[in-house]
């Protein structure tokens, strides 16, 4: 901890829910010894689609990377407060950090398949966390996490192909087939949809509308109609602060707090 | 104007622009409007039929009017995606045109009633009470243009209940009317002439009363329609 007295930051809307599957409590986050994240307080429900907005720099993509300890990856990063993972505490030291990450899987903004074929990038986690015991377990399970994501028909007759021979829409929803294979809970997207076409794009927004049946959705997002379009709640940061959590339908038409409604309707930017 | 409602401050000042051009051109349509209603009821007073002519001619404009603001909203959909304040903007003004464009029907109705009057030798007996029903609507529509100008929520609130008074009002025209026809049968054409008049009269009241009820949207979010005056007030005062 720095020296320096605690912020405390109260955040506007709704925050809180009964029985959250992650619950943050008074999280900080430092970057040497900048502070990056200031007193964030949210609750992330079951299977709700959340989307974290905010312009540039507001801290939304280093809080995402909080849930499921990515930031372990940055050496001057520091997290402070509590991360929860229903009942766990996720920067416990007890904590197997790739088991967590298998827990709260991520999709990142740029489609980064393995340098493998198609059928070994879906395999990948499930082999590693020692899923199947069988290969027709774990042709099943490939099967079945390429069908959720509606890649199936594209892509079985090429499985042995090259991942990266696939177009970006279709790279995204690889990595999102590869991500839901090892079965997480949680899944973390960080603005997936930033590298692909509006068709692609329209094709990865139903995805994850149809994914939010069986699994919790972060994702962060740069696009506005985009977070309109595909989460229940959304969340505001500006500055590294949370400035405003409510139900997507009311940040849209009728935010709390003036910053939100001066960024969704284009005044900071 | 109030300072919860912004219109401009956006990063792109094109769209500033568009949004402040929408709004004028409401009051500008309003503006018009109000100017049909004067003539209409100047036609009502005076029987001079130059009056109708120009209810009609004014009509077009905000016929026209309506067309076009409606197609810059389309266009402001289409192109800025707008959202919350702007979004509702948008919504609000959108409503608010048609109904400024029925107000406009509805004062040519009666210009047109005021005509066949004229034309027909009405008895000035069948008008009892109509002036004054109009003097009061007039007397809502030019408030209700200026609580849309500055977006007072209070004062829309404070407006409302007027609607009451002219519900009120053509009550009391229409028992008039009713006894006009009682006392001679062949009374019963004229007074179904003015009574359709003082209908109008009584419908511009309330589609001032749908404009003040955008004017709260607008500001506030909250939709308030189909809701009464101290709901209106209890839920104001918890947006607060």
């Amino acid at each position: 901890m720095l020296d320096t007295a605690k912020e405390t930051y109260q955040t506007a809307g709704e925050p809180f829910l009964d029985e959250p599957k992650m619950r943050v409590r008074n999280a900080d986050v430092f970057y040497a010894d900048k502070q990056a994240i200031f007193d964030v307080n949210i609750d992330i429900g079951k299977n709700e689609v959340i989307s974290m907005i905010g312009p540039s720099g507001c801290g939304k993509s280093t809080f995402l990377r909080c849930l499921n300890r990515m930031n372990d990856t940055i050496d001057i990063c520091r997290v402070t407060g509590e991360l929860f993972l229903e009942d766990q505490d996720i920067y416990d030291r007890s904590i197997d950090v790739v088991e967590l990450r298998a827990r709260v899987g991520m999709v990142f903004q740029k489609p980064n398949p393995f340098p493998k074929s198609i059928y070994e990038n879906v395999a990948y986690g499930a082999r590693i966390h020692g899923l199947t015991d069988t290969k027709v377990e774990l042709d099943e399970l490939i099967e079945k996490s390429l069908h959720r994501c509606g890649l199936w028909n594209e892509v079985k007759d090429r499985l042995e192909e090259p991942a990266t021979g696939l177009s970006g829409g279709q790279q995204q929803r690889l990595c999102i087939a590869r991500a839901i294979a090892v079965n997480p809970e949680v899944i973390l997207m960080d603005e997936p949809c930033s590298a692909l076409d509006p068709i692609a794009t329209a094709t990865v927004e139903e995805l994850i509308h149809e994914l939010s049946e069986n699994f919790t959705i972060c994702i962060v997002t740069h696009s506005m109609q985009q977070a309109a379009r595909v989460s229940s709640r959304t969340a505001y940061f500006h500055l590294g602060k949370l400035i405003e959590v409510n139900d997507t339908s009311k940040v849209f038409t009728n935010p709390e707090h003036q910053l939100t409604e001066e960024y969704i309707t284009g005044r900071i930017g | 104007m109030n300072e919860d409602v912004m219109v401009g401050g956006h990063i792109s000042r094109q769209y500033d622009e568009e949004l402040d051009e929408i709004r004028s051109r409401v009051l500008q349509m309003g503006g018009l409007v109000e100017t049909q209603m004067d003539k209409t009821l100047d036609a009502l007073r005076e029987d001079e039929s130059d009056h109708i002519v120009d209810v009609e001619k004014l009509d077009r404009k905000v016929n026209k009017m309506e067309m076009l603001i409606d197609e810059e909203c389309t266009q402001i959909l289409a192109k800025r995606q707008p959202a919350a304040g702007d979004l509702r903007l948008i919504i609000a003004t959108s409503k608010s045109v048609r109904d400024l464009e029925r107000i406009g029907d509805e004062a040519e109705r009666v210009a047109h009633m005021v005509r066949n009057a004229m034309d027909n030798q009405i008895s000035k007996k069948a008008f009892k009470g109509l002036l004054s029903l109009g003097e009061q609507t007039k007397e809502l529509l030019h408030k209700t243009l200026n609580v849309y100008a500055r977006m007072e929520t209070r004062k829309a609130v404070k407006l409302m209940r007027k609607d009451q008074e002219i519900d009120d009002e053509y009550s009391r025209v229409v028992l008039r009317l009713i006894e006009y026809m009682k006392k001679d049968p062949d009374n019963i054409s004229d007074a179904l002439d003015v009574m359709w008049a003082a209908r109008s009269l009584e419908r511009i009241g309330d589609h001032c009363i749908n404009i003040l009820e955008n004017v709260i949207y607008l500001v506030e979010g909250e939709d308030v329609r189909h809701t009464g005056i101290k709901e209106i007030k209890r839920q104001l005062s918890n947006s607060d």
